[in-house]
């Protein structure tokens, strides 16, 4: 059995991964006691979670549209002539080292690649697509289609404008 | 002023008033408190079923529905309690749609009491089930449970106290104590049930929201469902609580006398609420358990505390409350109410809501976020503590 079946087989840590993907800020002390496990062992599995790769980074969810500073996202689907023997993945590698790609993914469908950049403006996204994305070798085709507003990232709602009202007393 | 009061049915004013009425002032008086005090989910409901009753009157869906509910949502209940619990009932003559479990427990009370008719429930217990069974002329008497027998009714008691009833109403899992019986516990109960040849309601609003296993129903123990009639609804596993439904099942001939009731004084649920719920019974599978998980994780954060604190509470395995004595503190369950409220901003229930034998503990609904729970459990130990000293 290799190391990652083993750390999945164990109890309740889906439920750390949850807790975990919810709030990365949740202490090792909450979570053992959401989970019923001691806080040496929750401390125990997250630095399993990280060693092997299942945990791979904690971040923030930004939503930059509130700061005022801009952000532009862009979707590109790119058409690609595979490469002998390697398939997408020699383009697909070269594409994904750039900074302004921020999501790469291989599609089914009329297109190939499909590529999430983002700039600081329109200008420098379109720059890169124009010169480099299409130029590199094995690209057939690029249409580039910019994000007008974000509504919901990674299972996040940005502006939430539903309230629940609920009575202070009920039985 | 006097005069007035004659005018009011007698069955009327011998309801008594809520010993925590008010309590209840206090609370709706302070609304920046934490409340832990509510009796209803803190998810809104699951967008897949506010989609589909939106569609449905979109498509015009406003209209009266079968008195017994639509077929649609009959059958999908049906479906729902053969896959989840294992029953058996027929969507055409078994099933009828009612406008929460609070109206189904009115229909079967008056559609099975006559006056002078002896039911028998545990206490502590949902608000209603003592002034439903009187309004509906019958005597009801309360069973009282403790935290030591675990708030679960024993077969002695209900021998004990059932000699010539006719009815037994079972609330398990509990609101308030958010106790539930195992299935060889059900199975002790039903033999006395056969031999006393009780009718039972069983209120299992709160089956879905089990911790201790698969959710399972009084319905299911050897003999008991040509006896009884089996009340639920979508309020808290589905968090529909706004939505004003429920459902009776049971022999025809039961549903049939509740339905006859109900078409008279309610003629039918709300359509809107029927097409949504509908949804949520074919999603049940994928809706409740990530909020099942979200309840248990606040309910071993509930139960950690409450330890610490020093505050003795028999561990709950259902729906979302917890039950703790606080009379270690030296105050009523009153007064640690009020000056919980007062001191530290935080809102539970006093035990007395729930019958007499609840005095001396307090409800915790632990349906709240989680980061609101941790805080209002943080301001509740330091009032303990400060008790203490």
């Amino acid at each position: 059995m290799d190391d990652i079946t083993r750390i999945m087989k164990q109890p309740v840590v889906r439920d750390i991964l949850h807790i975990l993907e919810q709030d990365a800020h949740t202490t090792a002390e909450q979570i053992a006691e959401r989970t019923g496990l001691s806080k040496r062992r929750v401390m125990r599995m997250i630095r399993e979670l990280e060693s092997a790769g299942i945990i791979r980074k904690y971040k923030a969810v930004v939503n930059w549209d509130r700061t005022g500073a801009e952000r532009v996202y862009a979707f590109i689907e790119v058409r690609v002539t595979p490469e002998r023997g390697r398939g997408f993945n020699a383009v697909a590698e070269r594409i994904l080292r750039f900074p302004e790609v921020h999501s790469l993914y291989l599609m089914s469908g009329a297109y190939d690649l499909h590529v999430v950049a983002e700039g600081d403006n329109m200008r420098e996204v379109a720059l890169f697509v124009a010169e480099k994305l299409a130029t590199i070798e094995g690209v057939r085709s690029t249409a580039t289609h910019f994000v007008l507003r974000r509504y919901k990232v990674d299972g996040d709602i940005l502006e939430q404008p539903e309230q629940a009202e609920r009575l202070p007393i009920s039985m | 002023m006097s005069k007035h009061k004659e005018i009011l049915a007698q069955r009327v004013r011998d309801l008594r008033p809520s010993p925590i009425r008010r309590f209840f002032d206090l609370v709706e008086s302070m609304p920046d408190a934490i409340s832990l005090s509510v009796g209803e989910p803190d998810f809104v409901t699951p967008w897949h079923i506010r989609e589909a009753a939106i569609y449905s009157l979109e498509r015009g869906q406003t209209h009266y529905t079968p008195n017994r509910g639509t077929i649609e949502l009959r059958t999908e209940i049906s479906r729902y309690l053969a896959r989840r619990f294992g029953l058996e009932y027929d969507p055409e003559t078994e099933i009828l749609v009612t406008l929460g479990v609070s109206e189904g427990l009115d229909l079967a009370c008056r559609a099975l009491l006559d006056p002078g008719d002896v039911i028998v429930f545990a206490e502590p217990c949902y608000v209603s089930y003592r002034p439903c069974a009187a309004l509906a002329g019958a005597t009801p008497v309360a069973v009282a449970t403790t935290m030591e027998q675990g708030f679960k009714v024993t077969p002695a008691q209900v021998r004990d106290a059932a000699g010539n009833a006719k009815a037994l109403l079972l609330g398990y899992p509990s609101n308030p104590t958010g106790v539930a019986l195992s299935g060889d516990e059900m199975a002790a109960l039903a033999e006395v049930v056969a031999d006393l040849d009780l009718i039972v309601i069983a209120d299992e609003l709160y089956a879905e929201l089990r911790y201790d296993g698969e959710p399972i129903s009084f319905v299911a123990a050897p003999g008991m469902r040509e006896r009884t009639v089996l009340l639920s609804g979508f309020s808290k596993a589905l968090a529909m609580t706004g939505w004003r439904l429920g459902y009776a099942c049971g022999p025809a001939s039961i549903i049939d006398a509740m339905t006859k009731i109900h078409s008279y004084t309610a003629l039918c649920a709300s359509v809107t609420a029927q097409r949504g719920a509908a949804e949520g019974m074919r999603r049940a599978e994928r809706e409740i358990p990530p909020m099942l998980e979200e309840y248990n994780q606040r309910r071993r954060v509930v139960m950690s505390r409450l330890t610490r604190m020093g505050l003795p509470c028999f561990e709950p395995q259902g729906a979302f409350y917890a039950f703790p004595s606080v009379e270690g503190t030296g105050i009523t369950s009153q007064e640690f109410a009020e000056r919980l409220l007062f001191e530290e901003k935080v809102a539970v229930v006093p035990g007395e809501a729930f019958g007499e034998c609840g005095t001396g503990h307090i409800r915790i609904c632990y349906a709240t976020s989680m980061p609101l729970l941790e805080e209002a459990l943080d301001r509740m130990a330091r009032f303990a503590e400060s008790r203490r000293r």
